[in-house]
C-alpha cells in the first residue's frame, strides 16, 4: 500500500468539496431564508410600534407562525435549521430556541428546555457575570411563562439602558424588542397535548412576549389540522413556506459537483448509480448522498495506489516525474493501460514497458487527454440534455444525472432509448429547435474546452439557415398553390396529382426545413459519438474514476439480517478458519455452539421442543468423539454439553431469534421465518 | 333589563359595569348578590360554566376590576403542575398588596399552601374583605393531584379566612365531581349569546367613520352568514378584515367576500395577515395556496411500497394474504366477490395492527425486483413511524416482534400509488 504522498490529498479534496458544498447549500436555502426573515421582521412590527389600531386589536391573540415544509428527508433538516438559526441570530433576534419532540414529552419539559436555551443565550451575550448565573439558577426553579416574561422584560430593559461600546454593535443589529423565535424541529412527533398547551399558554402572553413559532413539517401542512383542534389553531396566524424539494437539491449538487472540472476526482457509473439509488429508493437524503461521495473519495485514495496522480493539472507534471519505479509498474499493470499498449506499434510498446521516463511522458499526455475529454464530455452532455429534456416522455430521462449515468454506462448511441430520442428530435418544431440550438451555443461558448470553436460556428450556421428558411418557405407555399389551381380543371388530372402528392410525401419529398432538421440532428449525433464515449474506455481512467461499487455497497447498504445469518450459518466466512470450512448443509461439530444451535433451529417449525433440540445438539457435538465416551453418555446427556446448549440457546434468544413460549412449557417460539 | 343595584357599591361603578358587560346583566347581578358586601363572607366556592366564548372570563375579570375587589386570577392551563399553580397564586397575592416581596416562594403541597396563604393574608390589609380566587380553565385541576380540587372547593373552611374560590370551565360540574365526594359549589350557567345579543355586542364597537345604524345593518348581514359556524372571536376578525372595503356596498357585493373569508381564513387555510394583505392589494385568494393544497407527500421509492404494504396489511384480513399475494392461489372468481365485500366493512372498522414480518412479506411480493433486507429498509419503517404515517402498537419490546398500524387514508395511498 502506498502512503499518501506529498500532501494529504483526500483531506485537501474533501475540504475543498466541503467549501463548495456549503456555498451551494447557502445559495439553495437563500430564497427560503430570505422569505422567513422578512416574515419574522413583519410579524411583530405591531409590537414594535405599539400600535393600537382598530384592526390590530382584533387579532391580538394570534401568534405569528411559519409552517416550514421541508420534505421527508429528515436527516437534512438539521442543516437547514442550523442555517436558519444562524441567520436569525445574525439579523433578527438573539433569542432562538430549537425544540425537538424527543426532549419534550410533557409541557413541563418543553418549558424547561425552552427557558434553558433562551437564558443560556443571554449569558453568552452578557459575558458570564456571577449575578446573572444566580438569577438564572433561581429562575430555573420556576419554569413558567410568567418567569419567562419577566426575564424578557429584564433583558430588553438592560439592552435599552446599556450604551457601552461593547453592547452597541450587538443591539444595533437587532431591534429594541426582538422577537423570541421558537422552532419546533419535528412537528409530527410532538404530542397533541404538549403543543396545544404551549400554544394556549403563550397566546395569553403574546402582549408581553413577542413570540414567533416555526413548525418544521416533514409531510404535509394538513398535520397542523390533525394535531391542533380549531380552538387552538385559531390562535395561530400561520403562513406557509416551502423549501426546495430534495430531488431538485440533488440535481443541483450533481450539477455543481460532478459535472464540473473543478474536482479531479470523478465517480464511475456504477458508484454513481449506487449513490443515486440509495437516494431515490431509500432516504431522499442529500446529506447521505454527500457522505457517500466523501466516502468514495476516501476509499479511492486509500485503495488506489495511483491516486497520487488524481490532482489538478497544474500539479500533474511534478507528480508524474516524481513517480518511483514501482509506481510505474503499477501504471503498466492497469488494464486500460495494457489495452492501450497493445494498440501501439512494437517499438513504442517496448519503450512503454521498459523505459520509465518514456512512460512518464506518455502518462502525462494521457492524463491531460483525460482531463480534456472530461471537459468536452460535460459540455456536450449538457447540449444533449437540452435536446432530450424537452422530448415527450423523456426516453433518456428528464434529469441530467440520468443522462450522465446512461452515457457513462456504455456507448449511449447504441441504446434503444437514444435511437428513439433521435427519432423524436427529428420531429421537433422550428421554434423549439432554434431555441435549443441557441442554448447549445451558449453552453459551448461558456465551456473552457478549446475545440468547440468549429462546433459553435457550425451551430451558428444552422441558426442563420433557419432564419433564411422563413423567407424561402413563404415562396414555396405560393408556388405550390398556384400549381394546384392550374390543375384543378380536370377531374382525372386532379386524381392523378393527388395520388402523386401522396406518393411523393411518402417517399422522398422533404421541405427544406425538414432537410435542415435532419442535418442538425445528425450533427448532434456525430458530436455525441465523438465526445460522449464512456469513461472506462479511456486509458488511465482508473486513476481518476472511482468504480468500486461493490465496496461502496458493502459500506452503505448494511444488511444486518443477512450478515447475521451468514455468520451463524457459515462461520468460515468471517472466522477464516480452515477447520470450519464445510460444504453444503452439513453441520460441523467444530463450529461454535451457537452456530450449531442456529443451524438446528432452522430445521424446526414455529415452536421448537427444547428436549429434541438438546438431543440433536448433543448428537452433533458428540459425532466425532470416541465411541466409548458415546456409550457412557448414551442415556444421560453430559452436564457440560447441557450447559453449553443452554448458553447457546440464551445467546440466540438475546439475538432475537427465539423467545420463550407461553403455549407450551418446554418449547420456545421462533421469531424469524425461512433461512433469511 | 333590570338595572344593577347593590347597596354596597356606588351607583356610578355599577352603571359603568353594566355598560361593559352587555347582555350579561342578569348573571352579574346574581353574582353580586352572592358576593354580598365587601366584608361579608360569601359562598365558599362558585362554579361557572358555559360554552366557549360565552363571556365567563371576561365578565369575571371586568366585575372584579371595576368594583376593585381584591382578587387573584389564574389560568390553570398555564400552571401545568400543582406546584406552579399554588406558587402562582401566592405570588399574585403578594403583588396584590403592593408590598414588593421578591423572596422566592416554595410551595410544594397544599398544606404549605394553606399556611403560606394565611401568612400572606395576615400581612396584608385584606382581612376584612373577601378575597376572590378565580381559577380559569378549571377542568385542568382534574388532572392534578386528587386533593387539589376538593381543597380549593372548601378553601374558606381550611384557611379560616374570608375567601371565595370561583371556578370557570367549559364543562359541567357533573364531570368534575370526584369519587370520594366533596363540597358542592354553587353552580351557575352562562348561556350562549343569542343572535340578538351578538348584534348588540358587535355594534357597540362601530368605527367612527360610519353611523351606528349603518354599522348595525352591516353586522346583521354578517351574522346571517356566519352565525351558524363561527365563534365570537372569529366574528371580530371578520369585521376587521372586511370592514374597510365593503361597508359602502350592498349585500350582494359583500357576500362573495364573506364567503371567501369563511372558506379560507376560518379554516386557517391562509393566515389572517395574508388575507389582509390580499384585501389591500385587491387580489384573489386563489393566488395563495391554502394549507390543504399541499397534501401531496413525496416519498422515496421503497417508502412508498412500504406504506402501501402497510395499508394492505392493515385493511386486509390475514387469511386473504395467500389469495392476494401468492401466484398460484386459484379461485379467482370468488376472490373478486369476497374482496369487494370485505373492503367496505374493513374500512369502517379502521386499521388493524400487523406484525413486522407480515409487512415485509407483503412488501416482497408487491415489489417487482428483489428487495434486500438491508438496514435502510428497516430504518425507513422507523422514519415512517416518526412521520406519523405508521404508528407502533404496544411498544413493549423490540425483540418481541413489533406491531404496526397504518394511519393514512385511502386517498393518500391512492395518491402515492399513482
Amino acid at each position: 500500500m502506498l502512503v499518501f504522498s506529498p500532501s494529504l490529498k483526500p483531506v485537501v479534496q474533501i475540504n475543498s468539496l466541503c467549501v463548495c458544498l456549503q456555498q451551494i447549500q447557502e445559495d439553495l436555502n437563500k430564497q427560503l431564508l430570505d422569505n422567513l426573515v422578512s416574515f419574522l421582521s413583519r410579524s411583530h412590527s405591531d409590537f414594535q410600534e405599539k400600535t393600537t389600531k382598530w384592526t390590530c386589536r382584533m387579532k391580538f391573540r394570534e401568534i405569528p407562525t411559519a409552517a416550514l415544509i421541508l420534505g421527508v428527508n429528515v436527516t437534512d433538516h438539521d442543516l437547514t435549521f442550523r442555517g436558519l438559526s444562524d441567520v436569525l441570530q445574525d439579523s433578527i433576534t438573539p433569542y432562538v430556541a430549537l425544540l425537538e419532540a424527543k426532549d419534550c414529552p410533557g409541557i413541563k419539559n418543553l418549558m424547561q428546555k425552552l427557558m434553558g436555551q433562551l437564558m443560556n443565550c443571554d449569558i453568552e451575550v452578557d459575558s458570564l457575570e456571577d449575578e446573572d448565573c444566580v438569577q438564572v439558577s433561581q429562575n430555573r426553579i420556576r419554569c413558567s411563562m410568567p418567569s419567562l416574561v419577566s426575564w424578557y422584560e429584564n433583558v430588553t430593559k438592560k439592552t435599552d439602558s446599556e450604551t457601552p461600546s461593547k453592547k452597541r454593535n450587538s443591539s444595533s443589529r437587532h431591534w429594541q424588542s426582538p422577537p423570541v423565535v421558537v422552532i419546533f424541529k419535528d412537528m409530527e412527533s410532538f404530542t397533541t397535548k404538549v403543543l396545544q398547551d404551549f400554544i394556549v399558554i403563550s397566546s395569553q402572553h403574546i402582549h408581553e412576549l413577542p413570540l414567533v413559532l416555526i413548525f418544521g413539517i416533514a409531510t404535509s401542512p394538513m398535520i397542523i389540522h390533525r394535531l391542533l383542534p380549531h380552538s387552538v389553531s385559531s390562535l395561530l396566524c400561520i403562513e406557509l413556506f416551502q423549501s426546495l424539494s430534495c430531488k431538485e437539491h440533488l440535481s443541483t449538487i450533481v450539477d455543481k459537483l460532478l459535472l464540473t472540472s473543478q474536482f479531479p476526482f470523478k465517480l464511475g457509473e456504477k458508484v454513481l448509480q449506487v449513490l443515486i439509488n440509495i437516494f431515490l429508493y431509500h432516504d431522499f437524503s442529500v446529506q447521505n448522498f454527500i457522505k457517500g461521495f466523501q466516502l468514495c473519495i476516501v476509499e479511492h485514495f486509500y485503495s488506489q495506489p495511483l491516486s497520487v496522480l488524481c490532482c489538478h493539472l497544474v500539479d500533474l507534471k511534478k507528480r508524474v516525474y516524481s513517480l518511483s519505479h514501482d509506481q510505474c509498474e503499477n501504471i503498466r499493470r492497469l488494464p486500460s493501460f495494457r489495452r492501450y499498449v497493445e494498440k501501439q506499434e512494437s517499438g513504442k510498446q517496448i519503450a512503454l514497458l521498459t523505459n520509465d521516463n518514456f512512460l512518464k511522458e506518455e502518462t502525462e499526455k494521457l492524463l491531460e487527454d483525460l482531463h480534456v475529454y472530461h471537459e468536452n464530455y460535460v459540455s456536450i452532455l449538457r447540449c444533449l440534455h437540452v435536446f432530450t429534456s424537452s422530448l415527450p416522455k423523456y426516453p433518456l430521462g428528464k434529469q441530467i444525472r440520468e443522462l450522465h449515468c446512461a452515457c457513462l454506462e456504455n456507448q449511449v448511441w447504441e441504446t434503444e432509448e437514444y435511437e428513439s430520442s433521435l427519432q423524436l428530435a427529428r420531429m421537433l418544431n422550428k421554434t423549439d429547435l432554434v431555441s435549443m440550438l441557441q442554448q447549445c451555443v451558449e453552453i459551448l461558448m461558456s465551456s473552457s474546452g478549446k475545440e468547440f470553436d468549429k462546433t459553435v460556428e457550425k451551430l451558428k450556421e444552422f441558426l442563420t439557415q433557419f432564419q433564411n428558411l422563413e423567407a424561402s418557405q413563404e415562396r414555396d407555399v405560393s408556388v405550390s398553390s398556384q400549381k394546384e389551381l392550374q390543375k384543378k380543371t380536370d377531374l382525372y388530372h386532379l386524381q392523378k396529382t393527388l395520388l402523386e402528392l401522396k406518393e411523393s410525401r411518402r417517399s422522398k419529398k422533404l421541405t427544406k426545413f425538414e432537410m435542415l432538421r435532419f442535418e442538425v440532428v445528425d450533427y448532434i449525433d456525430t458530436l455525441v459519438r465523438k465526445y460522449l464515449v464512456p469513461a472506462d474506455t479511456r486509458t488511465l481512467h482508473e486513476i481518476v474514476y472511482f468504480n468500486a461499487a461493490t465496496v461502496l455497497r458493502g459500506h452503505l447498504n448494511a444488511a444486518p439480517r443477512t450478515a447475521l445469518h451468514t455468520a451463524l450459518n457459515n462461520p468460515h466466512w468471517y472466522l477464516k478458519n480452515q477447520a470450519l470450512k464445510c460444504d453444503g448443509g452439513g453441520i460441523s461439530n467444530k463450529a461454535p455452539d451457537i452456530c450449531i444451535v442456529y443451524k438446528l433451529h432452522l430445521e424446526c417449525g414455529r415452536l421448537i421442543n427444547l428436549v429434541d433440540w438438546l438431543e440433536a445438539f448433543s448428537t452433533v457435538v458428540m459425532a466425532s468423539e470416541e465411541p466409548n465416551a458415546d456409550a457412557a453418555s448414551s442415556d444421560q446427556v453430559d452436564d457440560i454439553i447441557h450447559a453449553r446448549f443452554i448458553r447457546a440457546v440464551s445467546e440466540l434468544e438475546l439475538l432475537g431469534f427465539i423467545k420463550p413460549s407461553k403455549q407450551k412449557t418446554d418449547h420456545v417460539a421462533r421469531l424469524t421465518w425461512g433461512g433469511c | 333589563m333590570p338595572n344593577l343595584e347593590h347597596p354596597a357599591y356606588p351607583a356610578d361603578d355599577l352603571l359603568h359595569l353594566e355598560s361593559l358587560v352587555p347582555c350579561r346583566e342578569s348573571q352579574v347581578s346574581t353574582l353580586l348578590s352572592i358576593f354580598g358586601e365587601r366584608q361579608q363572607f360569601s359562598f365558599p366556592s362558585i362554579f361557572i360554566y358555559g360554552h366557549t366564548s360565552s363571556g365567563k372570563t371576561y365578565v369575571m375579570q371586568t366585575l372584579l376590576t371595576t368594583l376593585q375587589l381584591p382578587h387573584v386570577f389564574v389560568n390553570c392551563v398555564e400552571c401545568f403542575t400543582s406546584r406552579l399553580l399554588l406558587e402562582e397564586i401566592l405570588i399574585q397575592l403578594q403583588g396584590c398588596s403592593g408590598t414588593e416581596q421578591t423572596s422566592p416562594v416554595r410551595c410544594d403541597t397544599l398544606n404549605d399552601f394553606v399556611r403560606l396563604f394565611k401568612q400572606a393574608l395576615a400581612t396584608q390589609e385584606l382581612q376584612d374583605e373577601t378575597l376572590y380566587l378565580v381559577l380559569d380553565r378549571a377542568e385542568q385541576l382534574r388532572e392534578m393531584e386528587a386533593n387539589i380540587l376538593p381543597a380549593f372547593l372548601r378553601l374558606q373552611e381550611l384557611t379560616d379566612r374570608n375567601v371565595t374560590v370561583v371556578l370557570l370551565s367549559e364543562i359541567v360540574w357533573e364531570l368534575f365531581r370526584p369519587n370520594t365526594g366533596c363540597f358542592e359549589p354553587f353552580t351557575m350557567y352562562f348561556p350562549d349569546y343569542s343572535i340578538g345579543h351578538l348584534q348588540k355586542i358587535l355594534s357597540q364597537n362601530h368605527p367612527p367613520e360610519y353611523s351606528a345604524d349603518f354599522y348595525a345593518a352591516y353586522i346583521n348581514i354578517l351574522l346571517g352568514v356566519f352565525y351558524m359556524v363561527s365563534s365570537l372571536e372569529f366574528l371580530w376578525f371578520c369585521l376587521a378584515a372586511a370592514n374597510e372595503r365593503d361597508t359602502r356596498k350592498l349585500w350582494k357585493n359583500i357576500e362573495p367576500h364573506l364567503k371567501k373569508a369563511m372558506q379560507t381564513v376560518y379554516l386557517r387555510e391562509i393566515s389572517s395577515s395574508q388575507w389582509e394583505r390580499l384585501q389591500q392589494d385587491g387580489g384573489e385568494p386563489g393566488q395563495l395556496k391554502g394549507l390543504s393544497a399541499h397534501t401531496h407527500v413525496e416519498l422515496p421509492y421503497y417508502s412508498k411500497f412500504l406504506l402501501i404494504a402497510a395499508y394492505l396489511a392493515s385493511y386486509n384480513p390475514v387469511r386473504t394474504d395467500k389469495r392476494f399475494f401468492l401466484k398460484h392461489h386459484g379461485k379467482i372468481r370468488k376472490t373478486n366477490f369476497m374482496k369487494k365485500h370485505e373492503k367496505t366493512s374493513n374500512h369502517l372498522l379502521g386499521p388493524k395492527p400487523f406484525p413486522l414480518d407480515r409487512l415485509l412479506a407483503i412488501l416482497y411480493s408487491i415489489v417487482d425486483n428483489r428487495v434486500a433486507p438491508t438496514a435502510n429498509i428497516f430504518s425507513q419503517i422507523t422514519s415512517l413511524v416518526t412521520l406519523q404515517l405508521l404508528s407502533m402498537v404496544g411498544q413493549n419490546d423490540q425483540l418481541d416482534g413489533p406491531r404496526y398500524k397504518c394511519t393514512v387514508s385511502l386517498d393518500f395511498i391512492r395518491a402515492i400509488a399513482r
